[in-house]
């Protein structure tokens, strides 16, 4: 295209602009997110919120001790279950994938990560719940699980994919067995991605209020045992959004904004973790 | 040494009889699902039980009356609970192994938002089954102006709003709207989902009570605990009798006593009390039940629910008028009395003949 | 013949044994290779096995529903519960409707951000405004319902619509009158859910282009941002698609968010502006409470044929990457 120097300028200059200005879109709902929870929440944060479970509707003092402590335990079965299948799936597709078994893998991969997460909990259901004859942690756990497997999977994928091949062809110049070069070379090079993938998926799956409606149920008492019904921070921030009690209202957006900044926590602290570790490698 | 071994065995086994009584103490844990409608109340109990008898942990969590329904018949759950009875299919699903008590009564109430008009309204059913089927589309129609002569309404569309999820609330509106108006029944029938013919749908109570609030010239129906939490206006509505009267507690129980009136002793509770008879009597009301079996197979479950859902009838109805709901007639607890000592575990009724409370 | 060896001339005389020595050595795959590869692939089995388990499910339990209504479910409009009548053709039209919609907002913003942060970006901001934008895939859906309840539906229908109107009115498109709830409201916000995974993938994609390229067009005499648009878009083109892919199997499932701003009318309209339905938003409305035996199984027909649609979009765009893939070269081997 024959432009003018100045044409060309201009038009870079414009397109530069564009870029920053997508920037600060793509950041103003979180921003409006952030302002919104904490206008309505932070003042409804106090010592009960985080110590006492639910009370009785119409009481006041209640808290959400037993959504923070359920959320934790259902998100860490779900990790248990799901990441090292995710995560061995993902090295599979990129070392081994070229084939025709690595491509059907992949085509199920994203067609799973479109399978609307009440489906999955549906699933869980049929397979855990209902054997069991009662709703569990572990349901839960196993629904959330089965969400992250996908995504885990093509992230790490991705990201073990974008390590040079030089790498792989200097450890086999050395005498390296195929095995060691994967895990020891390629996939420790890639471990900083692999995480971060790692982390927005168990990030998203620790906001997911579906799949837990009919696996973990969610339990007005405090409980820790996996075999039974556990609470959930999205849960119970769900039913008390839709309840009728303004003190239910405020202790929703109050549960919102503890989610939020727990899974906010959660991705940079291990971001920092990994940044640690890539300065000590 | 083979005496020693019997020694040793029948200690053991002394001890193991003896834990087995200590094990009376031990915590019992049920699970319970369903409508959302009574879940604040039910909450509400478990948690007053829970003090009273520390050793017994109830969960119930609203997933709505379907849903209810369905553990209920998967056996997931101890007890289920439901805004709208099962019908004789389901109950034949589960061979007719349940019991519908009722619980407390709610009411739906039609709630508005018109700019500049802060009276209450008076509606009749056919103008709210108008109104819902589009053929009411405008404020000052005449047949809402006749029924509002101080009034002065605008010319502005009326903005319909309705549940989008299934729901217990749904359920009572247009099991209402049925029986005042033929094309409503012939159009669209009841049910917990319908196809709505026009309006927006707005998710949970809340969801409608938003709509409302955010559009001028909506209207809407809730149930009246959202109504008053949210200090929303809402209508009078004319009864079978032909008064306007405006939802509250005791009009609600009034709805109630008028349908159970003509109860048979062995009824099955599975009555519909809308547009009931009687003076004072609101027409837009409806029970809750819980879903509890005939018969069970843990006694000391089975004693721990029943004890609960005794207490509940009795002493927790005392609960109910603090959040909203009505509590229930007392021939209605009466009749559930028998049917509560009734239930067996192996052919054992689970609460004694005399059982008055504890 | 002096020069030709003697184990060529005579093979006997060479020792069986130190042929085996020679051979072994030769060998590449190991027996650590070999359980290396069993277990990847046995884990990777697991999720073609996942996705059948699934599939069935949603297949068994919908069979009632196909066979009452047959191809019909998905050319009529009238879902009736009463009456035990169900046509999907609003819940697919909607499913359809506002991911393109998500895609048309997500993909151009995305790219933008990913560009931004690769070149254009000063080197102090580059991390932070990473971080905040992948923060946007922390946000659980619920949260986003709420805030496009609060946030997101005032602003369109209060603040830019009345201007809005003025401009686009006239467009079928944006015809009808505005109340909140729309297809609109939900395609911006399934845009903002989406953009995290494309503009990480494709930030990743990008820093992944070799330095080389991005020297040889400035040495050629391209502007930054030519260069970015003729050389380094096009290499990393395979993986992009790849992170469009990811982002659009998002926005199809969606359930929460959309619920919240969409609607929910059974209703098919070209209007942006007015309410919709999607097949997941659906599902997680009615399905707890379906009483009737026919509506749970048209739920379950209806998340069947979104496991379709789900296929289908991923299967064509297989063959548009595979196409594309020609002629880049990064990350090409990874669609």
């Amino acid at each position: 295209m024959m432009r003018g120097r100045l044409v060309r300028q201009l038009i870079g200059s414009t397109m530069t602009g564009l870029t920053y200005g997508a920037a600060v879109l793509a950041i103003l709902p979180l921003a409006t997110i952030l302002v919104m929870l904490v206008v309505k929440g932070a003042g409804s944060l106090d010592w009960n919120f985080f110590v006492r479970s639910a009370v009785a509707p119409g009481e006041l003092g209640g808290g959400f001790a037993n959504a923070i402590v359920g959320t934790v335990i259902v998100v860490a079965l779900a990790c248990v279950i799901g990441l090292p299948i995710g995560i061995g799936t993902g090295i599979f597709l990129a070392e081994f994938g070229g084939a025709r078994f690595g491509l059907v893998v992949r085509f199920v991969a994203d067609v799973l990560n479109g399978v609307p997460s009440i489906v999955i909990g549906i699933f869980a259901w049929t397979w855990l719940v209902k054997p069991m004859g009662h709703f569990s942690a572990l349901a839960g756990g196993f629904a959330l699980g089965m969400i992250l497997v996908p995504i885990v999977a093509r992230t790490t994928e991705e990201m073990v994919r974008l390590v040079p091949n030089s790498l792989r062809e200097a450890a086999l110049a050395l005498g390296y067995q195929r095995w060691r070069t994967s895990l020891q070379v390629i996939v420790r090079t890639a471990a900083a991605g692999i995480v971060t993938g790692c982390l927005v998926a168990v990030a998203r799956v620790a906001g997911e209020t579906a799949p837990l409606l009919f696996t973990a149920l969610g339990n007005q008492f405090f409980s820790t045992r996996i075999a039974g019904p556990m609470a959930a921070m999205p849960l119970q921030i769900y039913v008390y959004a839709l309840g009728p009690y303004d003190d239910w209202h405020r202790q929703a957006w109050a549960g919102a904004l503890v989610l939020i900044v727990l899974v906010l926590a959660l991705s940079l602290i291990a971001r920092a973790v990994v940044r640690a570790k890539r300065q000590h490698a | 040494m083979t005496n020693r071994i019997i020694g040793l065995l029948a200690v053991a086994a002394g001890t193991a009889l003896a834990a087995r009584g200590a094990v009376a103490q031990e915590t019992v844990r049920l699970n319970g699902a369903g409508a959302t409608f009574p879940q604040p109340i039910y909450q509400k109990w478990v948690l007053e039980y829970h003090t009273l008898h520390p050793n017994v942990e109830i969960n119930y969590q609203g997933i709505g009356s379907g849903g209810g329904i369905r553990q209920y018949t998967d056996h997931t759950v101890d007890f289920g609970a439901s805004d709208g009875p099962m019908t004789d299919a389901q109950i034949q699903a589960v061979d007719g192994n349940v019991y519908h008590l009722p619980t407390v009564l709610g009411s739906v109430v039609p709630t508005y938002n018109i700019p500049g008009v802060t009276a209450q309204l008076k509606f009749t059913g056919e103008v709210l089954a108008g109104i819902w089927l589009g053929q009411i589309t405008k404020w000052n129609d005449s047949r809402l102006t006749a029924l509002n002569p101080g009034v002065s309404l605008p010319d502005q569309d009326i903005i319909v709003a309705h549940r989008s999820d299934g729901s217990g609330t749904t359920y009572i509106w247009t099991d209402y709207l049925s029986k005042v108006s033929p094309d409503w029944m012939q159009r669209v029938g009841k049910g917990t989902s319908v196809n709505w013919p026009v309006g927006l749908g707005g998710q949970g109570n809340p969801g409608v009570a938003n709509i409302v609030k955010q559009t001028p010239g909506a209207i809407g129906y809730v149930e009246l605990i959202y109504a008053i939490q949210n200090s929303i206006g809402y209508g009078l509505v004319q009864n079978a009798a032909g008064n306007f009267i405006q939802a509250s507690l005791a009009t609600t129980t009034n709805a109630a006593a008028g349908a159970v009136a003509h109860l048979d002793a062995n009824t099955d509770f599975r009555i519909s009390i809308t547009n009931a008879e009687g003076a004072q009597v609101y027409p837009i009301a409806s029970f809750t039940w819980l879903l509890v079996p005939k018969t069970m197979t843990d006694m000391t479950k089975a004693r721990a629910l029943l004890e609960f859902v005794w207490w509940a009838l009795h002493d927790g109805e005392k609960y109910t008028t603090d959040l909203a709901y009505a509590p229930l007639p007392s021939r209605v607890v009466q009749l559930e009395e028998e049917r509560l000592k009734s239930i067996t575990v192996d052919g054992r009724p689970v609460l004694p003949r005399n059982y008055r409370g504890h | 013949m002096a020069d030709i060896p003697a184990t060529v001339l005579q093979p006997e005389a060479a020792s069986k044994a130190s042929a085996e020595a020679r051979w072994r050595a030769l060998r590449t795959v190991s027996r650590g290779d070999v359980v290396y590869r069993s277990v990847l692939t046995a884990l990777a089995l697991l999720l073609p096995l996942l996705l059948i388990l699934i599939a069935a499910e949603l297949v068994i339990n919908a069979l009632p529903a196909a066979g009452k209504f047959g191809l019909g479910f998905l050319t009529h409009s009238t879902w009736d519960p009463v009456q035990g009548q169900f046509g999907a053709l609003p819940l697919i039209f909607g499913t359809l409707y506002s991911s393109l919609v998500a895609l048309v907002i997500a993909v151009p913003l995305a790219l933008a951000c990913a560009i931004f942060l690769t070149e254009f970006a000063p080197r102090w901001l580059r991390t932070p405004v990473a971080t905040l934008i992948e923060l946007l895939a922390a946000v659980p859906s619920v949260i986003y319902g709420l805030w496009g309840i609060f946030v997101l539906i005032p602003l369109l229908r209060d603040h830019l619509w009345p201007v809005g109107r003025h401009v686009l009115g006239w467009l079928p498109i944006f015809s009808g009158v505005f109340y909140g709830p729309s297809v609109l409201a939900a395609g911006v916000i399934l845009a903002v859910m989406i953009v995290p995974y494309i503009a990480a993938v494709s930030r990743e994609v990008l820093l992944a282009v070799p330095p080389s390229q991005r020297e040889a067009g400035l040495a050629l005499g391209a502007t930054r941002w030519e260069t970015v648009w003729s050389v380094i878009l096009p290499y990393g083109r395979a993986g992009i698609i790849g992170a469009v892919i990811l982002g659009l199997g998002r926005a199809l499932g969606e359930t929460m968010a959309v619920t919240m701003v969409i609607g929910n009318r059974h209703e098919v309209s070209a209007s942006l502006i007015q309410p919709g339905y999607t097949i997941a938003a659906a599902i997680a409305n009615e399905f707890s409470e379906a009483v009737s035996d026919m509506h749970l199984a048209s739920l379950f027909l209806a998340g069947a044929v979104l496991f379709l649609i789900t296929v289908v979009v991923n299967a064509i765009a297989r063959v548009l990457v595979w196409r594309v893939a020609r002629g880049s070269a990064i990350g090409s081997t990874a669609i």
